[in-house]
């Protein structure tokens, strides 16, 4: 059986100084290659803390991080950035483009992260991975002229244009319309589908967690129940 | 292309109006460092030519004549000073030899200088009669390139003053003029050429003629007053005239201690230049800092991103550092020209009657490359604050607060 992409064991995470607060209590979890899952839970709950950790932008307080077979704990932050640029892909929910790169630019940035120099290669894969969101005519496009969706949609090519194995979105859905809300899922769906990437999806939007092949509910730091 | 670079560039080029700011604070600095620097170099060179122009950078003299008790200091009350004569330097030949030997000394030349009278007609003026060996003294002074009139020619009777005295008794060149010293001896000279030292002293006093009649008009057979020096550095004068001055016991004067007002006006200039220069250097990097660490604050979101998609905290230091270092480029090649450009108006600006500069500038290669590489170091340095804060920047803190 392969590694899943993404295991918590016995995760905790506790933040301050002279008052701790407990934000985590022991989170196990296991994500196998090609899931699709949407972690919900009410503000609060704890969800931001688990994609930071997921993300490997925040170390745990007690447990192990796995991510792609790899445990991340003794890892130092030059390794960890190394390991994020290889294995994970990022969505978030203001879609957060850099503005002094055009649409192609800010996919060829997942590609450069860990490599010295830009390459022709590198902007065939993002035109190409923006054809693959339907944004081919927009490649040299300033972001801040794309819509709200199309802006999503560049996002999703940026996350997905290395191939990782696994894919972390925060709410990518939630600053748009029914509709674009709709378009960006179903390409999410797409990828899922089509690549076996996997997706943790952090959302409110009942509809869109209900269209996923699992939900993970987080209350209160603690993950209540894994119905599918 | 260098991801950091591209990135940098990227940066700079989306914050136009900023970059065009600080490209421009860096511009103006650089514009002051080499107007100032040029114009400050041209004065100092300008004094130092003139100056060094018209005298020896050592001159060497006999020693003081002192007047000793025979009885010792606790018989005698009080000693006279006595009155100093115009004498010979004992075994000059010697010296001289020992001189044109030493390779810091460019040129040696002998000459018998004193106080006489300039006598033409009615008029008479005091003045210093210089005895000369003509192709030792052109070596110390480069009189050729002072003549204004008539020729460098001191042989025979032959005699060369400056155009201030020629004014003075109305010679010109061709006349006769007559030399009193002051024991009454005198003798007849023909004026063959004039000079102007651009020195009102030099051009006024001094009378120009060969040794032989020198020596024999101020009863110094044989002998010579004093022996004047061109050395290579002329800024190694006074070590040169220490150590002769000890191994000679003579009084051996260089330049520097002749013209120690001229030496500290300049040394203080150097000084002052020196200050506002550290001031607009400061100022300089302030202003890039500060608007670098906007850049920072206002990008810390893309800053967050960059640094979740797996650029390390290295290379997100490295984007700033750049671009501190390309505006530092950046402003010194702007500053270069413009600083360059003032430089030329206003010496072209302020001229004499005849036209030429009152203000000299020197503009060398070295300047533009200690100004660039100071503006660019500045850039690196102020970045390196703002830098260090955007790698330091946590990535989920930054995403979350955007």
């Amino acid at each position: 059986m392969p590694d899943p992409v993404l295991e918590l064991r016995g995760v905790i995470k506790e933040y301050g100084g002279a008052v701790l607060t407990r934000v985590l209590h022991g989170i196990d979890l296991r994500l196998e290659q090609g899931e699709f899952a949407a972690l919900i839970g009410p503000s609060g709950s704890g969800k931001s803390t688990l994609l930071n950790l997921v993300g490997l932008l925040d170390r745990p307080t007690a447990g192990q991080v796995w991510v792609h077979g790899e445990r991340t704990d003794q890892l130092d932050d030059d390794e960890l950035t190394r390991l994020r640029a290889r294995s994970l892909g990022f969505v978030f929910q203001f879609h957060h483009l850099i503005g002094a790169l055009s649409a192609a630019e800010n996919v060829m940035m997942a590609l450069a992260a860990d490599q010295p120099r830009l390459t022709r290669e590198m902007r065939r894969r993002s035109v190409a991975a923006l054809a693959e969101v339907g944004l081919a005519d927009r490649a040299d496009e300033d972001p801040r002229r794309l819509s709200g969706g199309q802006q999503q949609r560049v996002a999703i090519a940026r996350a997905l244009v290395r191939r990782p194995p696994l894919v972390l979105a925060d709410e990518p859905t939630g600053n748009l319309d029914t509709r674009s809300a709709d378009d960006v899922f179903a390409l999410m769906r797409k990828f899922n589908q089509e690549t076996g990437i996997a997706f943790l999806i952090v959302t409110h939007d009942p509809r869109i967690a209900t269209r996923c092949d699992r939900t993970i509910e987080l209350i209160d730091g603690r993950i209540v129940g894994q119905p599918t | 292309m260098w991801v950091d670079w591209f990135l940098a560039l990227r940066i700079l080029r989306d914050a136009r109006m900023q970059t065009l700011l600080i490209t421009a604070g860096v511009a103006a600095g650089v514009t002051v460092m080499v107007f100032l620097s040029s114009l400050m170099t041209g004065l100092q060179v300008s004094l130092l030519h003139k100056t060094l122009g018209t005298q020896a950078h050592i001159v060497v003299r006999p020693a003081e004549e002192r007047a000793r008790p025979l009885l010792g200091d606790e018989v005698v009350r009080r000693v006279e000073a006595t009155a100093q004569r115009t004498r010979s330097i004992d075994g000059w030949q010697l010296l001289l030899t020992a001189l044109d030997a030493e390779p810091a000394v460019d040129a040696v030349s002998p000459s018998a200088t004193a106080p006489v009278f300039a006598v033409r007609g009615n008029g008479t003026e005091a003045v210093v009669v210089k005895g000369i060996v003509p192709a030792r003294f052109a070596g110390v002074i480069k009189m050729t390139e002072h003549m204004v009139a008539g020729e460098w020619t001191v042989v025979g009777r032959g005699a060369v003053i400056g155009v201030g005295l020629a004014a003075k008794l109305g010679i010109t060149v061709g006349d006769r003029l007559r030399l009193q010293a002051v024991d009454g001896t005198s003798e007849l000279f023909d004026v063959r050429g004039l000079f102007d030292l651009g020195n009102k002293a030099a051009n006024e006093v001094w009378v120009l003629v060969s040794l032989r009649n020198a020596q024999t008009l101020l009863d110094l057979a044989g002998g010579v007053s004093s022996i004047e020096l061109r050395v290579a550095d002329s800024f190694a004068a006074e070590a040169l005239a220490a150590r002769l001055r000890g191994r000679t016991g003579l009084e051996v004067e260089s330049w520097m201690a002749a013209n120690a007002e001229l030496l500290t006006a300049l040394r203080s200039q150097s000084s002052s230049s020196a200050v506002i220069q550290v001031f607009v250097i400061l100022a300089v990097a302030i202003g890039i800092a500060s608007v670098l660490v906007v850049s920072v604050i206002q990008r810390s979101r893309e800053i967050g991103i960059l640094r979740a998609m797996g650029l390390s905290r290295g290379r997100i230091t490295r984007i700033f550092l750049l671009q501190g270092g390309l505006v530092g480029v950046a402003g010194s090649l702007l500053g270069s020209g413009l600083g360059a450009a003032l430089a030329v108006a206003f010496s072209r600006a302020v001229t004499d009657a005849s036209g030429a500069p009152l203000l000299p500038i020197v503009l060398d290669a070295r300047l533009f490359l200690s100004s660039s590489a100071v503006a660019t170091a500045t850039g690196l340095l102020a970045a390196l604050l703002p830098a260090r804060r955007a790698a330091k920047l946590d990535p989920a803190t930054a995403i979350r607060n955007a």
